[in-house]
């Protein structure tokens, strides 16, 4: 197991698992709102094809969480 | 190096033919953009020995070029070949209700990716709804997972042409026997001609709304269901976006081949998914023959194995069509495109104003327009202004950044 950080929890995954899945099996099921509704928004296609579980990994934004790998110590943010 | 075969997409299709490439003496690179091979199909299965074969994994292929009598082939690095072929299969195919925007509501193939790729339960409390007979496969996997799956609901009936089809490929028969089997051992209700109209909650999902569906999808008799996880799909849409980019002919929603898998562009191949979704058997014999384009004839037992599966994917096709009368379950606010969050009363209004095909609706309104360019909603804006979906042309496959696109400058003039 390894462990990372999302806002101010830690989350544990397992070896090779997305940082998505890993916050979605912590029971964090949204981690943005959106431009103009600002509705919560997750994981949805869950294999790279629609973009909806954006987040910011160690400063860089916009990363697909379903398709980024957990690694120890990742800085995971909105 | 210049490889004689560049594969990209390492699901069933790009493995069987990187392998059988590799035996036949044939220098093959093959790139997927996941950090595994299997794509969606074999996710989680056991990585394959691949000898005499280059695997790039995590290689996001976002553009492919065609210069002289070679391809290159862009993703974090460029690799280049005589001969392409595109096996990037499909995606989810998925249609617009109130609610489908909540956390807690996946695609179908969503669902089955978190329990076979990430050992992740989607949820405790699943309903499954769509049509397909994928969503028989993705209940069962998540039973196998322990989760209790509600209700399975088929917005189609069940069509004579499905059952003469089964008769005529019993290992298809017995693969839904089976699943037909565990859903009935773990009580799970399969309900044909039912849908799921509505996904309700505060910031995830609590339940849905069901309803009976006459043939033509529109729905009467409604009911709710409590659950915290929905995974829902409607068949599949081909990812030809690299095949669409070197202009291959395309009919419907998938790119046409030869007896070969060859596409009308010289030297680009195509097989999988891409060439109209049939599933992963037909993906591993459209591979094997792929291979046969570079070395030979094709042999007669792959085409007419290619033959039988097509024609099982025609059946299917014609037995799970999305039907127009989803669009009865939409209301003003409904978002049609997730990503842009264009509702169907932002739809309408640039129609009013004279947009009457998908172009001029994503001009006026939007849709399409963001991060996933169009892949979640372009069947329902396409069906929404009265047009046939079709693959639509994405000059980059992948989102990339400037330095990407300044790194490629600099490879060139070097």
């Amino acid at each position: 197991m390894i462990e990372f950080r999302f806002q101010d929890r830690v989350i544990t995954a397992e070896e090779g698992q997305s940082i998505g899945a890993a916050l979605h099996a912590a029971g964090i099921r949204s981690w943005r709102t959106t431009r103009f509704g600002d509705r919560p928004r997750g994981l949805f296609c869950a294999i790279g094809a629609c973009f909806d579980c954006l987040l910011t990994v160690n400063g860089r934004p916009d990363q697909r969480a379903c398709q980024t790998v957990a690694r120890p110590g990742d800085e995971v943010t909105a | 190096m210049i490889y004689d075969l560049a594969v990209v997409g390492a699901g069933p299709a790009g493995l069987t033919a990187a392998r059988v490439a590799a035996r036949r003496g044939l220098s093959v690179a093959l790139l997927d953009a996941y950090a595994k091979t299997g794509g969606q199909f074999l996710r989680g299965a056991a990585q394959p020995r691949l000898t005499g074969v280059d695997v790039r994994l995590g290689r996001r292929v976002w553009a492919v070029e065609k210069s002289q009598e070679r391809f290159e082939i862009h993703a974090s690095e460029t690799t280049t070949a005589t001969t392409l072929l595109v096996a990037t299969g499909a995606h989810d195919r998925v249609i617009p209700f109130p609610g489908w925007d909540l956390p807690g509501v996946l695609t179908a193939g969503g669902a089955q990716a978190l329990v076979k790729g990430e050992r992740v339960k989607p949820g405790e409390e699943v309903v499954v709804a769509g049509t397909g007979p994928f969503l028989l496969p993705v209940a069962v996997t998540l039973l196998d997972a322990g989760v209790r799956v509600k209700e399975v609901l088929e917005a189609n009936r069940p069509s004579p042409r499905m059952a003469a089809a089964l008769a005529r490929v019993p290992s298809k028969a017995a693969e839904a026997l089976g699943y037909a089997r565990r859903l009935a051992e773990a009580r799970v209700p399969y309900r044909t001609g039912h849908a799921v109209v509505a996904a309700h909650g505060e910031d995830s999902v609590e339940g849905v709304t069901v309803a009976k569906l006459t043939r033509d999808w529109k729905p009467y008799a409604w009911r709710t269901v409590d659950c915290d996880t929905l995974a829902v799909g409607y068949g599949f849409t081909p990812q030809a976006d690299l095949l669409v980019q070197l202009g291959c002919r395309t009919e419907g929603d998938h790119v046409t081949v030869d007896d070969h898998q060859r596409t009308s562009v010289d030297g680009v191949l195509a097989a999988g998914e891409v060439t109209g979704v049939a599933g992963a058997a037909a993906a591993v014999v459209e591979g094997a023959l792929a291979v046969h384009a570079l070395i030979g004839a094709p042999p007669p037992r792959l085409l007419a194995e290619r033959a039988r599966l097509r024609r099982f994917a025609r059946a299917l096709e014609l037995s799970y069509p999305v039907r127009d009368g989803w669009q009865h379950w939409l209301t003003p606010g409904t978002l049609v495109c997730r990503c842009e969050e264009v509702t169907v009363s932002a739809l309408e209004e640039a129609r009013d104003l004279g947009a009457d095909d998908p172009r001029t609706v994503k001009l006026l309104a939007r849709p399409g327009m963001g991060w996933c360019q169009g892949r979640m909603c372009g069947h329902a804006v396409a069906r929404l202004t009265g047009h046939d979906p079709a693959p639509q042309k994405r000059p980059f496959a992948q989102p990339i950044t400037l330095a990407d696109l300044t790194l490629h400058d600099r490879e060139d003039s070097t």
